[in-house]
């Protein structure tokens, strides 16, 4: 692994672990999806750098459906929101 | 050449990505935090997708990389008004040094109805809309 994908993926474990800062803190749900599909875009990058380091195309698949869940799961978490879940805790 | 080009669009990338987590922790309320992540983040995936482009270089991966930089532009403007009109309709606080909210004046958040300043009033009859 070349140092350029080791930095790259220092630092976006560095934002992950911000991000989770915040999924933890937040004050409230949205904020804490705000944070869960920050997550899941982060996650697609660090599996396209994986694959780059593993030279293994076949990781892109990966991305592709790690995006399709994070899309999916905020709509989830959008309409559990505005269908009366919990605003505040 | 190739491995130069391919570096700073990896390392570009990974800097939007790590602002977009710096806003996320760092910015007051939830609209500006959303600010940061959507187009922070998308433009991050953007370049990262490219770097892995450019480094296969074989038609079937350039595909796949651009998928999935059009499906993430595609749905993250999507996924960001959902969760920010959820947000605004349960009632999530802005930031204290918020200028101009226009929604407030037009929304009843008790009967969830959105005014134009366009509807029929009460006896049915339609206001003059300036056309003599």
């Amino acid at each position: 692994m070349t140092p350029v994908l080791s930095i790259c993926l220092l630092a976006l474990t560095a934002g992950l672990g911000l991000a989770l800062v915040r999924l933890v803190r937040g004050p409230s749900l949205p904020d804490r999806v705000v944070a869960l599909e920050l997550f899941s875009t982060m996650v697609v990058g660090i599996i396209g750098i994986v694959a780059i380091a593993a030279e293994d195309v076949l990781l892109l698949d990966v991305a592709i459906v790690m995006a399709l869940m994070g899309f999916m799961a905020t709509i989830g978490f959008a309409r559990f929101v505005e269908r009366g879940g919990q605003g505040d805790d | 050449m190739i491995e130069l080009l391919e570096a700073s669009l990896l390392l570009t990338g990974t800097a939007f990505m790590l602002v977009a987590a710096l806003g996320v922790i760092r910015l007051p309320d939830l609209l500006t935090r959303m600010h940061a992540t959507t187009k922070a983040a998308t433009l991050g995936i953007t370049l990262i997708m490219l770097g892995v482009a450019l480094h296969f270089g074989q038609a079937t991966v350039v595909a796949r990389a651009l998928g999935v930089v059009i499906f993430v532009m595609l749905t993250a403007p999507v996924a960001a008004h959902v969760i920010g009109r959820a947000g605004y309709f349960v009632g999530t606080r802005l930031w204290s040094g918020t200028l101009k909210d226009e929604l407030r004046p037009h929304y009843d958040p008790l009967t969830h109805r959105l005014h134009s300043g366009l509807e029929e009033d009460e006896e049915g009859g339609r206001r003059p809309r300036g056309d003599g």
